[in-house]
This record gives C-alpha cells, structure tokens and sequence, in this order.
C-alpha cells in the first residue's frame, strides 16, 4: 500500500519541530543540526543557505532519513502527516520516491555507472507501483522528454558516463520526479555544473516545481541561486536557523550579521560596483561551539552578550525571524 | 569488439614465444643433461655422442631452439626423454587432471570467498567483518602442503572419512565421474582453494565496503529501492573486479601445485614439471611450459573480455 502523500488539512506538506541531529562515533559526538523548526506549504519552495558545514544538507536530508548510520535524530519530522522519525525501514522505502524524492549535487557520482538511465529511472517505478518493466521504461522516456533531455529515446539506453553533465542533472531530475513527488529536495543541484548549464537547471527546476505544484527545498550556497528559485529562506549557521523569511526581504534587509555577511561576499545586483568583502574567520568547529551565538566570534556587531547567552530565533516582522542580540534591520526591536 | 578479441589474441603469441625462450635459456644454465639421465654412466664416449645426434643435442643452443619451435609450429611437441611417448601424450592428461583439480578449486573458493567477502563487506557489524578477515589471512598465509598433510591425517587416517591420496577409478574421464572420484577430488580441492579463497574474501570486502561508501548508493536508497534490489547494483558493481582476481587466481591454479600434487600424489602439470625438472627431459618441460602458458594467457583474454561486458566505462574498440 503506498503512503498517503497529500498535504495535511492546513496545507502543510512538511512540518519539522527542534530537529537535532547529531554524529556518534565511538570517540567523536558532534550537533551538527541543532534545534531547527520550519513548516513547508504545498508548493513552496525553502531555501536553504549557509556555507559547508552549517548542517543544511543534514537538515534537508533528515525529512527521509537519508543519513550514515551514525547519526541521531532528535525533535519530530512530519512529511504528508507521517512522522519520519519513527518510520520503520519499510516504511521509509514507501516514503522514498513517491512522497519525497531528492536530486543529488553530483550527477556523475549519484548514478550507478554500471546501469542504463533508463533502467535507474524505471527500476524506481517498478519498485513503487509495480507495474511492468515495459510500462516503467514508457514512463522514463516521458519523463526525460519532461525534462527536455533531446533524442530522449537513445538517452534512455546510455550509461551515465555517456552524458554531458547538464544531460545527467537533467536525467536525476527526471529520476526525482517519475514517481510523482509531493515534496522535491534539492541539495545543491547547480553547483557541480558549468555557469552556462547552471542557469538552464535552474530555470528547468522553478519551471516544473510551479508546473507540477511541487513543494521544494533547495540547499545552496548561492545566494543568487536562491533568489532565483525561493519563496522563503532560511539562512544556516553552526548547524541552527540564523535568520528566516521570505526572499526579496531577506535580501533586500538582511537582519543578522552573517547573512549581511554572505550577502556582501557575493557578487549579486544590489551590490553591483561595491567591493566584495569576505567575512572574517572561518566556520564554526561543531565538536567545539562557543557558549553563546555560534556566530559571535566573527561578528563585527557583537556585545559580550553575544559571548554568554545565545539568542533564540524570534520574529521581527511578519514571516520574518532572526537569532541575533543586535540585528541591523532598522527599527526591529532584539 | 570481434576486432578487440582478435587483437587481444594475437598479442599473446609474442608472450607464448618469450615465455619458450626463457624457459630453454634457464635449463640450460642449469647444470646436468638428459642424456646424462637416461644412459648408463659407464656409456663410452661414442655412445653418448651418438644418442645427443639423434636427439639433436649436439647443435649449438639457438639451431636447437629453432628446430624444435619449428616443430612446434607444425603440431610436433617431440618425445619425452624418459618415457619415449609423444609430450602431447603426457602433457595432455596431466593438465586434464590438473583442470579438474582446478575448476573444483576454483568454484569452492569462489563460494567460500565471496560468500564471505560479501558478508563482510555488506554488514556494518565489526564482528562479522573481523571473522572474515582473520579467516582472509589465514587462508592466504597458511602453507598449502601443511594444510594438506593435516587434512590428510585428520579425514582420511583419524577419521577414515576419505582417501588419503591418488585419483578416483576413471581419472579425469568426466563421463565416467561418480562418488568415489568425488570423495578422492575433495581433499586437494578444498587444500589448493584455501589460497584463492582468502584473496577473493579479502579483495569482495575492500570492493563491496568501496562500493557502500559510493554517492550512487545513497540514490538508491534515497528512490526508495528495497535491499535485495540495493544488494544486485553492489554486486554488480562488484563483480568485474571479483572476475579479474578470479582469473589470475584459476590460471595459477591451472599450473599445477607442485607440493599439493606431490602430497597428495595427483597425477597433474605440477607433478609433471617436478618430473620433467629432476630428470632434464627437456622436450617435455617445454611442451608442459608452452601448454600452461598458454592456458595462462587465454585465461586472462577470456577475464578481460568478461570485464569489458560487465563494465560499460571499459568497453574497448
């Protein structure tokens, strides 16, 4: 019986709730998702932003459980009102492809090179709907016909180290889809890709995610990328939310210093002729977080505040939240 | 892919020659001649000269070499010094019974190396995997003869569960094969796949191991795949290497195990070559060698092509 992938009554497709995840080795226990809270509608697409390391592919890929062995899931997980955390592995494989579905960053290495793409996508739909191999391979070749793969036919018989790299995102993206998600994941899709190409997946991904009515969270780097694909983001740092929003208001008035920070690093139309400035310092080490705001020891504005009590993600305008003792947003109140 | 069979092929004549080369260079330099062997040491020096005419032995090293590669050439392996049979007559036998010794080999190792190799690998108890690799070690570092001899004593003379030595009544006749070739078959079989056995465990747990660390595993899992599915794209992932070590490790087998032959008196190449050695029966050490090192290198174009069908990224012109 396949799970139920419909949103529930409000309209949420994905609900989570103090999510902790942290690594156990046997010598090593590292947070490195740490108390992050956001609720998804049907069909919006979450950006999240933040550099290696600030737990946001942890955080995406914690809504199907696709962690190492090691991890430890703490807080709750809601997708299409079933509670990942306590799913069952079977369970989990119905949840898989059919309520939620994943695009990989690197579409060379997340084929295996000794099977056919059009074997990887239909396998996928046999599994999930058993229907026969024949029929699934018809659906794969529609699908990389969705996905505007040229001379798809032949696609479907080529290996994956046949395909340019475009051509492989572009069969991943038709590999997320063929069992007809309710909730999209996409961790970095562009970054393996040339500039060029990059733009083309994006524009496919914004263009089938409002298509289809697919809910989508999309973990960047780039803050240009997210605003060409967001509705709201949520900005990673040390492994919690730093500051939440929707898009063109983040953007326009970042509230926390660190996302000031990234947004004065990169180069994007608002600071166009500005010199970039590189925020100070480094990432934060997990294993050895300061006792107050993770971000304290590169901030410009920080008080000793900062240093002994870590602020809470609190709201400051509608949809807005950030987690900052002095946030540079004019006229919010800490 | 025909054009890249028949390049393989013809690449291994000039090995086939280079390997006959050696191998008439190195008994050469050996001290003793055959003639030495089979005539009385009280033959005048008139007889001796006369039989090393006859054999061919008094042309300098180089005509000797061509002659009998010549001879070759046309089908002509000569005849064995000691026996005065055709070398084909010799050869031909002993490697049917080393093959059979060998594929037996072969397959119990591959049962017994990637049962264990991929228990190993595929399991994230360190437990299981630690088994494995102490079996792995041992079965690569304990002496074979060793093995042999104490297999020997505890199935056939505590146990009297098998016989000790020889092959069963109808040899290496596949038609006539029944239980009691099979029960003179298992205790070198299962002594000479020892060796094998923990290369191949040891080489499927670093694959598979390998394999499990890779992105693609994390799609499979991330598509929702059920673990048998999950478990075929390992193994066939898996396989080409597994094939390649398989390969070398059969045509190494298929040369014959001196010591394992002699103890446990099988009648097979290794038992031959120590013959053809000890008594400088030089048209039958060459005939065995080109014999074997022919097997040798087929193996290894038949493990390459296998590969190449397997793996997609090889696939040779």
């Amino acid at each position: 019986m396949p799970l139920d992938a419909t949103p529930a009554r409000n309209g949420t497709i994905a609900e989570v709730n103090d999510l902790s995840v942290r690594f156990v080795t046997r010598d090593r226990d590292v947070l490195v998702v740490d108390g992050v809270s956001f609720t998804l509608a049907a069909g919006e697409v979450l950006c999240l932003l933040g550099e290696s390391g600030s737990g946001k592919t942890v955080t995406m890929r914690s809504l199907l459980r696709l962690l190492p062995p090691s991890a430890r899931i703490g807080g709750r997980i809601d997708v299409a009102g079933h509670d990942v955390t306590a799913m069952s592995d079977r369970q989990l494989e119905r949840l898989r492809g059919p309520v939620a579905a994943m695009v990989f960053q690197e579409p060379m290495t997340a084929f295996d090179p000794v099977f056919t793409i059009g074997t990887q996508i239909a396998e996928t739909i046999v599994s999930h709907e058993g229907i026969s191999y024949r029929a699934a391979r018809a659906r794969a070749l529609e699908l990389l016909e969705l996905v505007q793969i040229p001379s798809a036919a032949r696609r479907l018989d080529a290996y994956p180290h046949e395909l340019s790299g475009g051509l492989r995102q572009r069969a991943m993206i038709a590999l997320a889809l063929s069992c007809r998600p309710a909730l999209l994941l996409a961790d970095e899709p562009t970054t393996a890709l040339d500039a060029t190409v990059q733009i083309q997946i994006l524009l496919l991904l914004r263009q089938l995610q409002r298509d289809l009515g697919m809910a989508t969270i999309f973990v960047t780097h780039d803050i240009g990328v997210a605003c060409e694909v967001a509705d709201r983001v949520a900005v990673m740092y040390g492994g919690r939310f730093v500051e939440t929003g929707p898009i063109d208001q983040v953007i326009a008035q970042p509230a926390h210093p660190y996302t000031v920070g990234l947004l004065n690093s990169t180069v994007h139309e608002i600071s166009r002729g500005a010199p970039l400035v590189p925020i100070p310092g480094g990432p934060p080490d997990l294993a050895d977080m300061p006792p107050g705001c993770s971000f304290a020891p590169r901030c410009s504005a920080k008080s000793t505040r900062c240093d002994e009590i870590r602020p809470v993600l609190a709201p400051i305008s509608a949809g807005r939240a950030v987690a900052c003792h002095h946030p540079t947003l004019a006229g919010a109140k800490p | 892919m025909y054009l890249y069979v028949l390049r393989r092929l013809l690449y291994t004549l000039p090995i086939l020659v280079g390997v006959t080369l050696i191998c008439f260079s190195f008994i050469h330099l050996a001290p003793g001649d055959p003639i030495n062997a089979v005539l009385p040491e009280n033959a005048s020096a008139d007889v001796v000269a006369q039989v090393k005419a006859a054999y061919g032995f008094d042309k300098p090293l180089p005509v000797q070499y061509l002659i009998w590669f010549a001879n070759v050439l046309t089908g002509d392996f000569g005849l064995s010094i000691m026996t005065r049979r055709p070398v084909l007559s010799e050869v031909g036998p002993a490697v049917a019974h080393t093959a059979l010794l060998a594929v037996t080999a072969i397959l119990l190792s591959f049962v017994l190396g990637a049962g264990l190799g991929l228990a190993a690998g595929m399991t994230d108890r360190r437990s299981t995997d630690r088994a494995v690799s102490t079996f792995a070690v041992f079965g690569i570092s304990v002496p074979h003869y060793w093995l042999g001899m104490i297999l020997v004593v505890i199935f056939a003379v505590k146990l009297h569960l098998l016989p000790a030595t020889g092959m069963g009544p109808s040899a290496s006749d596949l038609t006539q094969f029944g239980m009691e070739d099979f029960r003179h078959l298992l205790l070198p079989a299962i002594t000479l796949a020892m060796i094998p056995a923990g290369i191949i465990a040891r080489s499927v747990r670093a694959t598979v191991a390998e394999i499990r660390r890779q992105e693609f595993v994390q799609t499979l899992k991330g598509k929702g795949l059920k673990r048998p599915r999950i478990f075929l794209h390992v193994i066939k992932n898996a396989a080409p290497p597994t094939i390649a070590i398989m390969g070398l490790q059969f045509a190494q087998l298929l040369g014959g195990s001196i010591l394992v032959e002699t103890v446990f008196s099988w009648p097979g190449t290794g038992f031959l070559l120590n013959a053809a050695i000890t008594t400088r029966d030089l048209p039958l050490l060459q005939g065995t060698v080109i014999v074997l090192a022919s097997f040798f290198v087929l193996t290894n174009v038949a493990v390459d092509i296998f590969q190449t069908l397997l793996d997609p990224r090889v696939r040779r012109v």
